[in-house]
């Protein structure tokens, strides 16, 4: 297991633990860049997906605007706009921005407008306001389905922050990008282990915030 | 001289050259994928006690970065085209397999008991009712799959040119030549968007039984179904 020994000698060397470029500086990084960009995204496709779902309006602008982000290669517009604007955060949390959004407010479109119809003419029977109905009856109904669209935008960020290493931005892929170019391998599959294992540990983080804040009731369908 | 369509000789490709490159490199993972996904479906279909674990296998697979999976598998296949493909190929497989299993769960009993009265075996009742009723499923989960194998093939340039239209990016920083960059990323993104129209094309060709108006959007009840890795975009 030749990838297992570079993964031993890369975390057994005390060098790569402390100092700028030691592992807690760059996980530390990585995991700022990629909370600031899900949150600028949250702030953007929260809302308008909790609206556009509630009103039912808007539906087939926001399925034009997934597929055109979707198409739209994530580590080219990385590059192209780090060629544009110059280095900076700016220009890396732009990308990151726009590529996460779109999962965010299409899950957030879609588990609102898939919840139970019933439930909510009753609230509007019963002379709910519509703000109430839509946070105390489908936002709760919906969480879980919002939450695995904020799982993939998380992942989707951890993982092209990557990327970000190569317009010389911080973060884990440091370790990838400088390897390859050291022709260090060590170095390379060491930053490639600890990127999927923080990949993994989204997932985990994601799954107990599933458990935590989705109410039992709407957990046991 | 440095027009948009200039590729540098470094690259030893003309761009109509690399698009066929780009192609080749993002479409066979994806047939690879299905391949794979279909019989693993079937399955998954099957036997149902196989499907919770199948689907916690992917979902961890496909939250391994790319790169981070290009350079791991540098070890074992070396800076070639197969180091991209079959990490892409491990993502259409995540990809799709949810995707044909709900298609393949929603066709109703009654159609399934129509058919076994008919006299229909397992074999041909799969492959002539199920398979064609799963099919806007299985386009949905299949042009997720190849959209995100294009846009992922440009991160192959990382590991030593192997990006196709992805190494246009290298070259436009090593030769200060912002337009190929521009020209890589709306080369990628066309291409896309006509491989994702020609999969809505082939649905359309494929369920002729299928009203008009109910063409454009999948069922709501079916998508409720899909679980998360549908809407990741990398």
């Amino acid at each position: 297991m030749n990838v297992l020994n570079f993964v031993n000698a890369f975390f057994s060397d005390s060098a790569h633990w402390h100092g700028y470029d030691g592992i807690p500086q760059r996980l530390f990084e990585h995991v700022q860049y990629s909370l600031l960009a899900l949150a600028l995204a949250a702030a953007i496709g929260l809302p308008v997906g909790l609206l556009t779902g509630h009103t039912g309006r808007g539906g087939n602008a926001l399925a034009f605007i997934a597929t055109a982000a979707r198409a739209l290669p994530s580590f080219g517009l990385l590059v192209l706009i780090v060629i544009v604007m110059g280095f900076g955060l700016l220009p890396v949390m732009i990308p990151l921005v726009i590529l996460a959004v779109p999962p965010i407010l299409v899950t957030t479109y879609e588990a609102v407008r898939s919840v139970d119809p019933s439930p909510v003419d009753a609230a509007r029977g019963m002379g709910m306001r519509e703000s109430r109905i839509l946070f105390q009856v489908e936002l709760p109904v919906a969480l879980p389905l919002i939450l695995s669209g904020l799982r993939s935008a998380a992942i989707q960020i951890v993982s092209t922050a990557t990327i970000a290493a190569y317009v010389s931005l911080g973060g884990l892929g440091r370790y990838i990008v400088d390897g390859l170019y050291q022709r260090d391998y060590e170095k390379v599959v060491g930053g490639a282990t600890l990127v999927a294992v923080l990949a993994l540990g989204t997932l985990a983080l994601f799954w107990a915030a599933g458990r935590l804040v989705v109410s039992p009731g709407v957990r046991r369908r | 001289m440095n027009g948009f369509f200039d590729i540098p000789s470094d690259l030893q490709h003309s761009y109509l050259g690399l698009i066929g490159l780009h192609l080749r490199e993002a479409l066979l993972p994806v047939l690879a994928g299905l391949l794979l996904a279909l019989p693993l479906a079937q399955l998954c279909v099957r036997f149902r006690w196989l499907y919770p674990p199948v689907l916690g296998a992917t979902t961890i697979l496909y939250a391994v970065p790319s790169l981070a999976f290009f350079v791991v598998l540098i070890d074992y296949t070396g800076q070639t085209e197969l180091t991209v493909m079959i990490p892409l190929a491990v993502y259409s497989l995540v990809v799709l397999v949810p995707a044909i299993v709900d298609g393949v769960r929603s066709v109703p009993r009654e159609t399934l008991s129509a058919a076994t009265a008919m006299g229909f075996g397992p074999v041909r009742r799969y492959l002539q009712v199920q398979l064609p009723i799963a099919v806007p499923a299985i386009v949905a989960g299949l042009r997720v799959a190849t959209v995100s194998s294009i846009s992922l093939v440009s991160v192959g340039t990382l590991i030593g040119n192997q990006g196709a239209l992805g190494n246009l990016l290298a070259d436009a920083q090593k030769y200060d030549r912002p337009e190929l960059a521009v020209n890589s990323v709306i080369t990628t993104a066309v291409l896309a968007i006509l491989c994702d129209a020609l999969l809505v094309l082939l649905r359309v060709a494929l369920t002729p039984w299928m009203p008009k108006a109910t063409r454009g959007r999948p069922k709501t009840g079916a998508r409720r179904q899909l679980p998360a890795p549908q809407d990741v975009i990398r």
